[in-house]
């Protein structure tokens, strides 16, 4: 019976089996397969170009668009200004790992994300005053300020002379994280963890009351959410997983950076993420990522299968003119995005083959 | 307005004041030199106004927080350069004016009808869509070369006052057309605005949608009129900025300097545009030179920012803007 996508049958005796992450069967062993894929055979087949240029880059980005999710689709507060949260994530990770040697990796990034954190509370404080566009305007002098910072206080690159820093070599718990498939399985478990993470604040009390904050911020007054707890503590968790996924971006993808490598181009590929993914969707800032890394390589590689040649630059100009297009799109048809496309199919299958 | 938020105003501005003066105290700047800074910061914080004043028309008459404003800036200016490489210069002009006006339609029908009755901020993301999609569009139609945008602006400086200061005072003169134009423009928008009857009309539409709506003002139309003349005013806007820089990429992220503008001058207000524009480009201009030594340098970049984010605290609505700003 699993076979077919049906919930027949499955009845829901105690509140623990009604409220569990899946609470249907067929989604449950979806999951699961999927990770034992994704830990198991992935590392055994997958090519190291499809490491680094894929699945890395992909799961990275996702869980900083998860970070995003959760301040502008679950809290409603847009940010102009995550490129520059990665980057405190990055710069603090590099600091923590040259200064402090001998600490942990996992706790580089964890303390990175604490870093991020409190810059981002810092910034967040405006929106307890101000909304909409006015903290989009905000969030970007976070932005330009911090691009500043990095490029130009000395201290922070460790006195390089160029301003371009490397990170040091990676190794948790005495293993040298060296190869792609080493990096990836660090990365896939830390994205992991903090994906579970997510998907339970969002549906618990806390994430409830972004929710309410989000939907009508006077309401939510009203029935006893206080703004300023609900509005921090989205800018606190949110900007911790982009300050992580900052770390993890520039120790494992990037090796050595730049600031321009944060600028504020990263901060709109990521609301684009979020925008074409879901709002409000965990599932969503997975699917967004994957579209918006997959899309340039899929815009390379098909004028030349279609034996049309186009210059590079021509390739990023359509790729700005796709995106761009499908932000109107997806605000306009879908502003649920990808995952509510997901979500549709899953309605349908439910009754497939049969039309109702 | 409360009492403390006029104090805090008003401190605010005499802080800047004492800023703006302070080199000429403590330091040993020369009165001459500090003029020029002064110039300098005025001049380029009225080619911020121009950008600034295209996003205050359209939010004023469809309450859209038009993002892609700088974009229109590089595409009307990328068009016009490249056009008048096979036209004469006014045959390109009326060209990219009616591709202007087109593109108004297009966004009005494309973009603004299907959203309509949407949140603000679904409409501030969709302009973020548009204008990725002209950056992306303006470049793979014309190219994404740096163009030299020649209509004839007087390049050299000029020395003026040789005998009241010591070397002189030097002015772009570049800059002072561009003043000019600028000043023109204004202008011609306040004749626009108050003395035709479109104009009634858009600022009937800016008032109050409805009412204006149920005496039969058709908001659609009005709606490409006010998109055509922000496509007019990015035009302007990129002709000048074209000129002092060429027309290239970065014409459309220096236009994010904008967003801090009518923060601090206001959202519903073409001279809060004006005034907010010229308190931008000085204060950016006098911390570059007299502050930025301290700091490192390149504190142009979030000077503006920082300044509008500490000016939204106690005064969100701006200088000039009305107060109709929901605070939470």
């Amino acid at each position: 019976m699993t076979v077919i996508y049906r919930e027949t049958g499955q009845f829901k005796t105690t509140y623990a089996s009604d409220q569990q992450l899946f609470p249907i069967l067929q989604d449950r062993v979806f999951v699961i397969g999927f990770l034992v894929f994704a830990f198991g055979v992935l590392p055994f087949i997958g090519t190291e170009y499809l490491f680094l240029a894929i699945i890395i880059p992909f799961l990275i980005l996702s869980l900083a668009a998860i970070g995003l999710n959760i301040l502008v689709g679950y809290c409603g507060q847009v940010s102009l200004g995550t490129g520059a949260f990665m980057s405190i994530g990055a710069y603090s990770a590099y600091n923590l790992a040259v200064r402090v040697p001998d600490l942990n990796l996992l706790v580089v990034f964890i303390l990175a994300g604490v870093f991020a954190t409190i810059v981002g509370v810092l910034f967040g404080i405006p929106s307890l005053r101000i909304k909409g566009f006015y903290l989009a305007v905000a969030t970007l002098a976070a932005q330009f300020f911090v691009d500043w910072l990095f490029a130009r206080v000395k201290w922070f690159t460790n006195d390089s002379s160029s301003g371009n820093v490397s990170a040091p070599p990676l190794a948790i718990f005495g293993y040298a994280i060296q190869t792609p498939v080493q990096q990836y399985l660090l990365v896939l478990a830390i994205v992991c963890v903090f994906a579970l993470i997510a998907r339970n604040l969002t549906r618990g009390a806390i994430g409830r009351s972004w929710m309410a904050t989000r939907d009508m911020d006077v309401a939510a007054e009203v029935i006893g959410i206080r703004p300023l707890h609900a509005k921090l503590s989205a800018f606190a968790v949110s900007s911790f997983f982009i300050g992580v996924a900052g770390a993890l971006w520039a120790f494992i993808r990037l090796g050595s950076w730049e600031p321009l490598a944060f600028d504020v181009n990263r901060s709109f590929q990521l609301l684009f993420m979020v925008i074409i993914g879901g709002l409000g969707s965990i599932l969503g800032s997975f699917l967004g990522a994957a579209f918006i890394v997959i899309l340039p390589l899929a815009l390379n590689q098909l004028p030349t299968a279609l034996g049309i040649p186009l210059s590079t630059a021509m390739i990023s100009h359509i790729e700005f003119m796709v995106f761009g297009a499908l932000i109107v799109f997806f605000l306009i048809v879908e502003p649920h995005g990808l995952a509510r496309l997901w979500a549709i199919g899953k309605e349908k299958l439910r009754l497939w083959p049969f039309p109702h | 307005m409360s009492a403390t938020q006029r104090n805090l105003t008003t401190a605010f501005f005499a802080i800047l004041m004492v800023g703006a003066v302070s080199p000429m105290v403590v330091g040993d700047a020369k009165f001459g030199q500090w003029l020029e800074v002064v110039l300098g910061g005025l001049m380029s914080g009225v080619l911020y106004s121009l950008v600034a004043i295209g996003l205050v028309l359209i939010f004023k008459a469809s309450g859209v927080f038009n993002f892609a404003q700088g974009a229109m800036v590089l595409f009307a200016a990328l068009t016009l350069v490249r056009l008048m490489e096979k036209l004469p210069f006014i045959a390109a002009l009326v060209l990219t004016l009616a591709i202007m006006v087109a593109l108004a339609w297009f966004i009005e029908r494309l973009v603004l009808r299907p959203l309509v009755n949407q949140e603000g901020i679904v409409l501030f993301m969709a302009t973020l869509g548009v204008a990725n999609f002209l950056d992306g569009f303006g470049q793979a139609v014309w190219g994404s070369d740096i163009y030299t945008l020649d209509i004839g602006m007087p390049k050299e400086p000029k020395i003026l006052f040789e005998g009241t200061f010591e070397g002189g005072l030097l002015v772009n003169m570049e800059d002072a057309m561009a003043a000019l134009i600028a000043g023109l423009l204004v202008a011609a928008l306040w004749v626009f605005f108050q003395k035709t009857a479109t104009g009634r009309a858009l600022r009937a539409v800016a008032d109050d949608h409805q009412a204006a709506q149920s005496i039969g003002i058709p908001l659609n139309r009005i709606w490409v009129i006010v998109w055509s003349v922000a496509g007019l005013v990015a035009l302007v806007a990129g002709v000048i900025w074209g000129s002092k820089l060429g027309v290239q990429f970065s014409l459309s992220q220096i236009a994010l300097k904008a967003l801090p503008v009518v923060i601090l001058g206001g959202f519903t207000s073409i001279p809060g545009a004006v005034i907010g524009g010229l308190i931008i480009g000085l204060g950016e201009k006098i911390s570059e030179v007299y502050l930025g030594p301290m700091l490192g340098g390149g504190i142009e970049n979030w000077f503006a920012y920082v300044l509008a984010l500490i000016f939204l605290l106690f005064r969100p609505e701006g200088l000039f803007g009305e107060v109709r700003i929901d605070r939470v």
